[in-house]
């Protein structure tokens, strides 16, 4: 049972995986993250 | 594994996910493609060392974006990282992790395991989870609601990036005070209780933890071996009774039980063990 847990959250991130990086998500965590986040660091 | 070992450990991955040293003096963040990528622990990207995204503030940017697109990047990197590791992550990668286990170790009168709220307050995080991560960014747009009223790592960050550019302690205000008062709770809170954020507020701990139950990284309790002498549960800093649930949802896999286990019944790994 463990073991199908594990293959079906592994399947899913793989599957995830492809479509964020075919959709070009990686660019847009790219574009958030190479600029400061005033409200994060306490800006706002 | 020892405690100063796994210190170690811990250092040096949050060394590599901060290693970006020039910003720490030019005040200025990295900016390089690695950026791109979420890091598996709670590490802010606007610290200026950070050369990963930190994945709560990714996912809440992702949600709260006027164009809402399932965040299947991030969704799938969690994911990953949890159904290979489960809550290992917590307790050698994640940087917040290791800040909390350095400030434990400042000696203090009163040390507490557990209290009586505890057992209920453990499942704040999952609210905060749903509430400020998921919900609120979605409805809210352009507002990462975790990052900007409680996230500690942020406040961190702000600090690290105003020492080294001073100008920025004249943009903090009411925000920061905020934000501040709730690290001021989480240092103190972390002298007292092993930690705290950890167990109450850390939304990537609401992930993972129930990944532990079928993270391909676990714990095994041989029962033939057990003897119920109890010396595992406690050691455990996160409240839990490995020899009775080996993959707590609560454990960060530090490994203290495996180590001072008598009778070697606990084991950690990928493989299964030979009972």
């Amino acid at each position: 049972m463990k073991k199908i847990g594990t293959a079906i959250c592994l399947f899913l991130a793989i599957l995830f995986l492809a479509i964020g990086i075919s959709k070009e998500q990686p660019q847009s965590v790219l574009a958030k993250a190479s600029k400061i986040c005033l409200e994060c660091i306490g800006i706002g | 594994m020892d405690k100063k070992r796994r210190v170690i450990i811990q250092s040096i991955a949050t060394l590599i996910q901060n290693a970006n040293f020039k910003g720490f003096f030019t005040g200025k963040i990295y900016d390089g493609k690695t950026k791109g990528v979420c890091v598996p622990g709670l590490n802010c990207y606007s610290c200026p060392g950070a050369v990963g995204a930190c994945p709560i503030g990714s996912l809440q940017n992702a949600l709260s974006s006027y164009k809402f697109r399932f965040p299947y990047y991030v969704v799938g990197l969690l994911l990953f990282f949890g159904a290979l590791f489960g809550r290992l992550i917590c307790g050698f990668l994640c940087p917040f992790g290791l800040l909390q286990d350095l400030i434990h170790w400042i000696p203090f009168p009163v040390k507490l395991k557990s209290f009586r709220v505890d057992k209920w307050l453990r499942w704040v995080k999952y609210v905060v989870l749903v509430v400020l991560v998921i919900v609120l960014p979605i409805l809210v747009k352009l507002t990462p609601f975790f990052c900007k009223y409680v996230c500690p790592s942020g406040t961190v960050a702000g600090l690290l990036l105003a020492l080294s550019d001073t100008s920025l302690f004249q943009a903090f205000g009411s925000l920061f005070v905020w934000k501040a008062c709730i690290l001021g709770i989480v240092i103190f809170a972390s002298i007292i209780i092993a930690r705290p954020f950890c167990k109450y507020l850390c939304p990537l701990g609401a992930i993972y933890g129930p990944l532990n139950k079928v993270s391909l990284y676990h714990l095994e309790c041989d029962a033939t071996k057990c003897v119920s002498c109890g010396k595992c549960s406690s050691v455990c800093d996160m409240c839990v009774d490995p020899s009775k649930e080996p993959n707590s949802m609560e454990c960060i896999r530090c490994l203290r039980c495996v180590q001072e286990c008598p009778t070697k019944a606990l084991c950690a790994g990928i493989k299964k063990a030979k009972h």
